[in-house]
């Protein structure tokens, strides 16, 4: 029988939201205190929902060890306590939560390989979530 | 369709193994969970329900009922239990969170008349829960 896991993560980085693609004055009408040259930083917390079959012998979709380590070595070390600006990752991309999102999911989707991928979800503070299930799903809430 | 989700707290003691597999593998597998005097957590359970708007009522489903039912059926058999022991599904299944959303799930389908059962989610601790949709679902 098929569930759905969903496990819980921090971790703390800086960004700054600024765009090559627009003048000053428009990185600034878009983007407001979070173009301060300067940067800011949250405490992230990462949502990794996965999916797949209760294995019979272990009553588990997947051993939570290897999700846990798999995150700690790919994500958590990539990304805790570091500026996103700086990461090769946001090097074309503007670090927003919506691309840090699609970036995890993408880091996720590839390595990844003791379960199916469902989404990612960020809160970037406790009034903003952000949720990505993929290109191919248009709603990633389609089932919660 | 409206969904209706009615959240619930139990307290309860587990520890996972098999015996089909050898001591080593059992630790190795399940880690400090393997620890056979068991250990503990403070479950939330989250039962979503589905359905049409009753228009006399304006209610999806009736929550005192709703509550009577995930008292009687989970929180009577599941709050302050060792589930390994004293649960009669888990004398067959390891009671992992995922066996539990999908035990939760199979007591609660049948007794439901006026609503349907959409979701159960299970939180072992607040960083880690688990989804069950059906048997059919997901």
């Amino acid at each position: 029988m098929k569930a759905h896991l969903t496990r819980g993560y921090m971790f703390s980085a800086s960004h700054r939201l600024h765009s090559d693609a627009m003048s000053d004055a428009e990185n600034a009408l878009t983007y407001g205190k979070c173009n301060n040259p300067y940067g800011h930083g949250h405490n992230y917390r990462l949502e990794v929902t996965v999916s797949g079959a209760v294995d019979e012998a272990t009553g588990t979709v997947c051993n939570l060890a290897d999700l846990d380590g798999f995150v700690q070595r790919e994500i958590l070390d990539r990304f805790d306590l570091e500026n996103l600006n700086t990461r090769p990752e946001f090097s074309q991309a503007v670090p927003t939560t919506e691309n840090l999102c699609t970036a995890i999911y993408d880091i996720l989707q590839r390595g990844f390989r003791y379960a199916h991928l469902e989404k990612v979800r960020i809160e970037e503070t406790m009034m903003n979530s952000f949720e990505y299930a993929g290109a191919a799903r248009s709603s990633p809430s389609k089932n919660t | 369709m409206v969904y209706l989700t009615r959240r619930a707290e139990f307290a309860a003691s587990h520890y996972y193994h098999n015996p089909d597999f050898t001591p080593e593998e059992n630790r190795r597998i399940f880690g400090k969970c393997n620890n056979p005097n068991g250990h503990g957590h403070n479950y939330t359970l989250e039962v979503t329900v589905k359905g049409e708007v009753d228009p006399r009522s304006g209610f999806v489903v009736d929550l005192r009922q709703l509550k009577e039912i995930l008292t009687r059926e989970v929180l009577d058999a599941m709050d302050h239990r060792f589930l390994n022991k004293e649960v009669p599904e888990f004398s067959t299944r390891i009671p992992t969170t995922e066996n539990l959303a999908i035990a939760i799930w199979q007591r609660l389908a049948t007794k439901l008349n006026a609503a349907q059962l959409h979701r159960v989610r299970v939180y072992e601790t607040p960083d880690l829960f688990v989804d069950f949709f059906g048997e059919h679902e997901g």
